[in-house]
């Protein structure tokens, strides 16, 4: 798998640059996904979305479907695509350090 | 000299029918000559590369393409379908082999400017290789590399006023028969509505947001030339309510044999001479057709709309004036829980621009199973888990006969506790009272 190099640091990550594994994951690798995926400026919002996802996965073992982020979120699926212009899978769940989703995508 | 040697490709170079293996060939060559000079944006033997890895699946029986792949362009959930191989040193042309699905438009009807446009944006940017078109109707942009996929949507959006087709959990790339634009049998025009859902259901189709996926189909009748009733969440059927108009002279001329049956769709075959007794009345399923005194007579409040008179005898029968569609909803396929067909839901409504009745009965449909779905849960399968019977209470219709092939057979028959006098609160006191232990 491709190494990224990101202000010094290093992450292991697949070619859809999804990190290889959720344990590595760091502001570090926030802050080299926002310069991925069209991301200005980190606000709350971005915090509290990944957040989430991250607890979700914690306690669930998979990512929430979008309805149950909008919902916990409060942000309707519109705004999430303002926060995260590739939208909460490539977006925020790469950010977050989530598997990546599969399925018939 | 080509790049891999392909011997069990090449096999499928003989034989009659258009061989995918020479069009990838061609299309190989072309790149590899590159007469107008184009500067290409992914790698020029891209072609090679695929037939490569296609032979070295011939020879292993398995596929080269790693697992998933997600890719897209900004502001959109889907469109894209992201594809790596795994053998990416032996095979570098198709290390990225990303598949760009573009909304085709109603009933695939093309000038040969746009397709040139099309084409010209590909072959700059792409592989060159195409599928006219995905199964779901989208134009299908085989083969290129994630930093090409922006670049191809900005070109595609500024220049040629097109976008992307759906993928992922969201409203798939509606599609239509051909409908209006060349067939008398159409009962409404498939394409006008195809195209306004499509336009109206823009966000729902680019921003996955359902529990899965969900399709539209639009049939101008119920020969489903574009097969909602199998493959699509919501199946529009075309239909009419009054009486098939019958032209008595042309069905004279369907027995007198001056008009072929089935518009000579049998003609490769001697079946003997036109006999409409034996090739209508009696195929007819609910046999509300006769002859009296050589006149063609229907008792059109038996017919059941299935379109076998109207096939044999186009010239001498049509549909009636009085139309509209049904919809069906639930087809899928297998998995999970087994393929379904649509089930009627509406069996007629009006179609009139803007489509409001419709749209209607969409919105309650998506507002119950986007609440009520699980995860990757097709509505057919909503349906089975939660009952029909729900989902006409959240499309706000009554149920009726229509509703059913036949009454259910067991009797695990559920009542609402507002229709049973007394309700369930029951006092065992009260019973014993009456009832000794």
């Amino acid at each position: 798998m491709p190494e990224v190099e990101f202000k010094g640091k290093k992450f292991v990550v697949d070619e859809d640059g999804f990190i290889d594994s959720y344990a590595n994951w760091s502001e570090d690798w926030v802050q080299y996904v926002k310069s991925q995926e069209g991301i200005d400026e980190l606000s709350d919002e971005h915090r509290k979305v990944v957040s989430m996802l991250r607890e979700y996965y914690e306690k669930n073992g998979i990512a929430p479907m979008v309805r149950v982020l909008s919902k916990v979120t409060g942000f309707k699926l519109k705004h999430i695509y303002e926060l995260f212009p590739s939208g909460p899978g490539k977006g925020a769940c790469k950010m977050a350090g989530l598997p990546k989703p599969t399925g018939c995508v | 000299m080509a790049k891999h040697a392909t011997p069990l490709l090449d096999q499928l170079e003989s034989g009659p029918w258009p061989s995918f293996v020479s069009d990838i060939k061609q299309e190989a060559a072309s790149r590899a000559k590159n007469e107008k000079g184009i500067d290409y944006q992914i790698p020029v033997d891209a072609c090679e590369d695929l037939l490569g890895v296609m032979e070295l699946s011939y020879v292993h029986k398995r596929t080269h393409w790693k697992h998933g792949g997600i890719v897209g362009v900004f502001g959109y959930g889907g469109g894209v379908i992201g594809r790596y191989c795994d053998q990416p040193e032996m095979f570098p042309g198709v290390a990225h082999f990303h598949t760009i699905r573009v909304n085709q438009p109603g009933g695939k009807f093309y000038t040969t400017e746009y397709l040139r446009q099309l084409c010209d944006l590909w072959e700059l940017r792409g592989s060159g290789l195409t599928n006219m078109h995905g199964s779901t109707g989208d134009i299908v942009f085989i083969g290129t590399t994630t930093p090409q996929l922006e670049e191809i949507f900005f070109e595609l959006t500024h220049n040629l006023n097109q976008d992307l087709g759906g993928s992922g959990s969201n409203l798939r790339t509606p599609s239509d028969c051909i409908g209006e634009a060349r067939c008398e049998y159409a009962c409404y025009d498939t394409q006008a509505l195809c195209y306004a859902l499509t336009m109206e259901y823009q966000d729902e189709l680019h921003r996955p947001a359902f529990p899965y996926k969900f399709k539209f189909k639009f049939d101008g009748c119920p020969n489903c030339c574009v097969a909602s009733i199998a493959r699509s969440d919501m199946s529009f059927i075309g239909v009419w309510k009054d009486a098939i108009k019958i032209d008595q002279k042309a069905v004279q001329a369907y027995i007198g044999g001056e008009l072929k049956p089935n518009a000579g769709a049998h003609a490769g075959r001697d079946w003997g001479k036109f006999d409409i007794q034996k090739e209508v009345l009696d195929l007819c399923p609910t046999k509300c057709m006769w002859m009296e005194g050589g006149k063609l007579v229907i008792d059109d409040k038996e017919c059941n709309h299935c379109m076998h008179c109207i096939n044999v005898m186009p010239r001498a029968l049509r549909i009636g004036d009085d139309r509209g569609l049904a919809i069906l909803v639930g087809a899928k396929a297998p998995i999970l829980d087994g393929a379904q067909m649509g089930s009627l839901l509406v069996p007629f409504i009006k179609v009139e621009d803007p489509y409001d009745e419709i749209k209607e009965v969409i919105e309650n449909i998506w507002d119950w199973w986007m609440e009520e779905g699980k995860n990757r849960e097709r509505l057919g399968e909503l349906i089975k888990r939660q009952g029909f019977q729900k989902l006409l209470e959240v499309t706000g219709i009554d149920p009726m006969p229509q509703h059913v092939q036949e009454p259910r057979h067991n009797p695990y028959i559920f009542w609402k506790e507002e229709e049973v006098p007394g309700g369930w609160q029951r006092d065992i006191k009260e019973f014993r009272k009456y009832h000794q232990r």
